[in-house]
């Protein structure tokens, strides 16, 4: 998309919006006749001709009533924005290539429902909404994410064409709104207990020394963990098995930038980082984080992840990262 | 955007109630057409059925259109095109996948709609679309508001059409009109249109009086003329062939202009006259000023300049004592001496016999006997051969007027008098609801006029020598009893008559109004309300500044007036609203908790309801944003219901 000019900026209002809740006055309802409502005009001038050739007073009556019809659905479509309120919410972060939802609170403070309402980002898949009587309703509009940073999803556009689809109004909502997007995460082995940690559990205590039992394999489990006797003597259809050891939770892993292949270049290595957060956390072990300038002393729990991942999804951004919608 | 499944049934809905009223007018295997492929799409849709491929409506389309070419032997023209577009609403419901089709059938559908008027505009009609495009405008709304209660469709629906009202009447009143039509009609635009007819013969106005349809109608400024002097005259036939009676255009040049000269009172009167796709305006005998755009043909008859086409309203003014063409051209009186040679032997020698009398003398002779001898009026006349003046003057003696204006026209020409006949209306009703008197095909009517040397032509009824009650009291009362009319002209029962009065004059205002506003009567409507002379930019003008202001009216009705308060506020309220009306004031500052705490204290039978809606408020207004907002805020709504019933207050 071009950068705006001046006048589309005055005309549109694309600045953000800063007051919540964003109300829809008259000054940001655009409204104009789809091509539905271009083909009624057209039908009716056919019918206006033919009332006058046959000389059909009735069917004058008819013409002027649709004409009349055409003006007031102006008026109703415009209605159907016109006074809404709207309360952006916070949207939960999710993995590069996943769908953002940011959450809109809706409130409609009249007595009458609004219908077919539908929220979009440019490019992006539509939500629709009704919204009942002096009622609440929120939508999640989506938002299909393709890298990591925090994402700035632009203006809303919300539009409608109830009652009868002869006009589109519409409005450019835009809360000041964003969402982190983690590295798209890619499953690999996890590297080997760091040497450098703590000595007095070093002994034979890294987590793969002790058989405790056997599990089915997710990926990113190393192949040698496999327990190929056991695979041997299950059906094929079966996932593998794989031998998992004792001392995993205490172990202390050190997921350091240097450890990545460096073949894949900057995005790949986060993401192989990602990757081997998710797989420490779901091992529950106690891991750390290290990258070029910027170190995360080891932890664990649903806390530290989020951390772990929001660091790798910001990282090397000064500030704002816009990601370039997606298609 | 594919069209939803509970969409289908109001788009059938739309399919059948603008194509099946035009089944009457239809060829039956059409009609069987439409039925068909909507019964078969209704079946498709309960049984989440693919729709036919394209290429086999194609192929069923390309054959519909050949069977109508073959069928009207065109494509044009209204039936035709009726027949088509009936075609294309009853299969595009078959190809409907998404909401685009689904504009495409309402579209469709709003046109047909009109096409319905080219057959009848009466006000049942009109009553009939305005339901119809409630339909279709319901169907829009079902379209574009997904699933929604059918009355809260209907209720929008409504609201929409009652707002569009106002700017339908606008633009009806002011719109500028252009008088059609903008080409050349096909053929069968006036077929079926009855009334007089330019030639008559034995049985011709007979069989016209059956029918109970309204020729014309008029309103006169001043009093009514006498029911005898009500004499509408229509074509006048002065060629005989000894058969039928025929109006000729004289050859040479024309005539010169009739000179009308009118004695005693003259009556100002405007006629409604239904279409008859002939030029005679049937003006009352005889005719001083005319209309715009008539004139008065050399046989006084008043003719337009175009055949009356649609129903028209005419201004005039008439004198019953007048003197017409006392000096008449020697054409015209040539031709009313005319008659076919050697025939009806017997009349012509009866005729030799009075010839030697004055002229006047005649004519009494004629009348008086008829009055005397054993002539009878009916409708029910015995068929005659070839000398069918003697047959009736001197065998049958059974005859309706037509036997009986040709007959007296006969003698007269064989005795030597000038005479013709003239064809047209005699009589009328007033109808007391609107005042305006009502002539019917039923009281179609012929006379007879001879010349007379100094006194110009003079009219002679035999009619009224035969059964004066005829012209005093109408056909019902001179007609023998047992001869079968339409019952709509032989009302016996006065609340059916007034019934029929009642709707007749609900009529007449409809057709002046809605079907006869053309250019000229838009005119006319507009100086009434003193605007002088209207032209099209200050109509247009007008049109757009009143349409602004319903604008501004339906736009200040439509969006809140007051500010309004959101909604969770709204809800906490008018909760708090029910306690105070309970006799728990809360006031300005105090928050949801400490309200419930106090409420609590004062009414613990309150307690448990006012903490769980406070509890909701504060949740709303206060925490942390909630997926189900929503859900709350409709608990909260819930609240004011469940508090128990107020008792009276308490001393």
């Amino acid at each position: 998309m071009p950068a705006p000019t001046s006048l589309q900026r005055w005309l549109f209002r694309l600045a953000r919006d800063q007051q919540l809740p964003i109300v829809l006055g008259q000054r940001r309802i655009f409204i104009v006749p789809t091509g539905a409502g271009f083909v009624f005009a057209i039908v009716l001038v056919v019918m206006m001709v033919g009332a006058i050739n046959y000389n059909l007073g009735l069917g004058h009556a008819l013409i002027f009533l649709l004409a009349g019809l055409g003006i007031v659905a102006m008026v109703h479509t415009f209605n159907n924005l016109f006074g809404l309120r709207l309360t952006p919410g916070r949207a939960a972060s999710v993995f590069a290539g996943d769908l953002a939802r940011f959450p809109l609170q809706l409130e409609n403070a009249r007595r009458q429902p609004r219908r077919a309402l539908d929220f979009s980002f440019a490019g992006q898949p539509v939500a629709s909404i009704d919204l009942p009587a002096e009622g609440l309703a929120t939508v999640a509009i989506p938002y299909g994410t393709r890298c990591r940073g925090r994402l700035d999803p632009g203006r809303i556009t919300l539009s409608s064409r109830f009652p009868i689809g002869l006009f589109r109004a519409w409005s450019y909502p835009h809360p000041d709104w964003s969402c982190v997007v983690y590295p798209k995460p890619l499953r690999t082995p996890l590297p080997r207990p760091s040497a450098a940690l703590d000595t007095d559990d070093l002994q034979g205590d890294n987590g793969q020394e002790d058989f405790a039992g056997l599990r089915p394999r997710q990926s990113g489990d190393p192949t040698r963990h496999i327990a190929w006797k056991a695979v041997a003597r299950r059906p094929d259809d079966q996932p593998h098995l794989v031998k998992q050891f004792a001392g995993g939770a205490t172990a202390e892993l050190s997921l350091d930038w240097l450890l990545t292949p460096t073949d894949g270049g900057p995005e790949n290595r986060l993401s192989i980082l990602a990757g081997w957060v998710i797989s420490a956390d779901e091992q529950q072990a106690r891991y750390g984080l290290k990258l070029p300038g910027r170190q995360i002393a080891p932890g664990h729990g649903e806390r530290h992840r989020e951390h772990c991942l929001q660091t790798l999804a910001l990282y090397g951004d000064s500030g704002e990262h816009k990601v370039p919608g997606q298609l | 955007m594919p069209l939803e499944h509970g969409a289908v049934p109001w788009l059938l809905a739309v399919a059948l109630v603008t194509a099946g009223p035009h089944v009457e007018h239809l060829p039956w295997w059409l009609s069987l057409l439409v039925a068909v492929t909507l019964l078969w799409r209704a079946w498709l849709w309960r049984q989440h059925r693919r729709l036919p491929p394209r290429w086999a409506l194609s192929l069923l389309v390309l054959g519909m259109i050949g069977a109508i070419g073959w069928q009207f032997r065109t494509l044009f023209g209204k039936d035709a095109g009726v027949a088509l577009l009936v075609v294309f609403m009853a299969l595009k419901p078959l190809e409907m996948n998404s909401r685009r089709d689904a504009m495409v059938v309402v579209m469709l559908g709003y046109f047909l709609l009109l096409t319905h008027y080219l057959y009848s505009q009466g006000i049942a009609t009109g009553l009939w679309l305005l339901s119809a495009t409630t339909l279709l405008t319901a169907a829009l709304i079902r379209l574009h508001g997904g699933p929604q209660p059918i009355a809260a469709v209907a209720r929008h629906a409504g609201l929409l059409l009652a707002q569009a009202l106002p700017f339908m009447l606008i633009l009806y009143l002011l719109f500028p009109r252009v008088s059609g039509p903008l080409w050349g009609l096909p053929q069968d635009a006036h077929s079926g249109l009855s009334g007089l007819s330019e030639q008559m013969a034995p049985g011709s106005i007979s069989r016209l009086i059956q029918s109970g349809a309204i020729a014309f109608r008029s309103r006169f400024a001043g009093e009514l003329p006498e029911k005898a002097d009500l004499y509408w005259r229509g074509p006048v036939f002065d060629d005989y062939d000894g058969l039928t009676w025929r109006a000729r255009a004289l050859p040479g040049k024309p005539p010169p202009a009739p000179k009308v000269e009118g004695i005693g009172q003259a009556h100002a009167y405007t006629s409604i006259l239904e279409a008859h796709n002939r030029r005679w305006l049937l003006a009352l005998d005889v005719p001083t000023s005319l209309p715009a755009d008539s004139s008065l043909a050399p046989t006084l008859e008043a003719l337009a300049r175009e055949p009356v086409r649609a129903r028209a309203r005419f201004s005039f003014v008439s004198s019953v004592d007048y003197r017409a063409n006392v000096s008449e051209a020697p054409a015209i009186l040539q031709q009313a001496l005319t008659l076919p040679p050697r025939s009806n032997p017997r009349s012509r020698a009866l005729a030799a016999e009075w010839a030697a009398r004055p002229p006047g003398k005649i004519a009494e002779a004629a009348l008086a006997m008829f009055r005397k001898q054993n002539f009878h009026y009916t409708l029910q006349a015995p068929l005659l051969g070839t000398n069918a003046m003697d047959e009736f003057l001197f065998e049958t003696r059974r005859g309706f007027c037509e036997h009986y204006a040709s007959a007296f026209v006969f003698l007269m020409r064989a005795a030597g008098v000038p005479a013709r006949v003239v064809a047209g209306y005699q009589g009328g009703e007033i109808n007391p609801v609107d005042g305006y008197l009502t002539v019917r095909q039923s009281d179609a009517h012929a006379w007879s006029e001879i010349w007379l040397a100094g006194r110009g032509w003079v009219r002679f009824d035999p009619t009224a020598a035969v059964a004066p009650s005829r012209i005093d009291q109408g056909i019902v009362a001179a007609l023998p009893v047992g001869e079968t009319l339409p019952i709509v002209i032989r009302l016996d029962s006065d609340w059916l008559r007034q019934l029929r009065n009642r709707w007749e004059a609900t009529n007449n205002a409809w057709n002046q109004w809605v079907l006869g506003y053309n250019p000229q009567r838009q005119r006319e409507v507009l100086s009434r309300f003193g605007w002088r002379e209207p032209d099209w930019r200050g109509m247009t003008a007008s049109l757009a500044a009143l349409c602004g202001v319903a604008l501004l009216i339906v736009t200040l009705w439509t969006l809140p007036r007051r500010r309004t308060v959101e909604p969770i506020l709204a809800a906490w309220q008018k909760y708090c609203a029910q306690l105070e009306r309970r006799g728990i004031v809360r006031a300005e500052w105090e928050g949801p908790r400490d309200f419930a705490d106090r409420v609590a204290r004062e009414r613990p039978d309150l307690a448990a309801l006012t903490s769980q809606a406070a509890g909701y408020y504060a949740d709303l207004r206060y925490g942390p944003h909630s997926r189900n907002a929503a859900d709350t805020l409709r608990q909260l709504q819930q609240c004011r219901h469940r508090l128990p019933p107020r008792r009276r207050k308490q001393a």
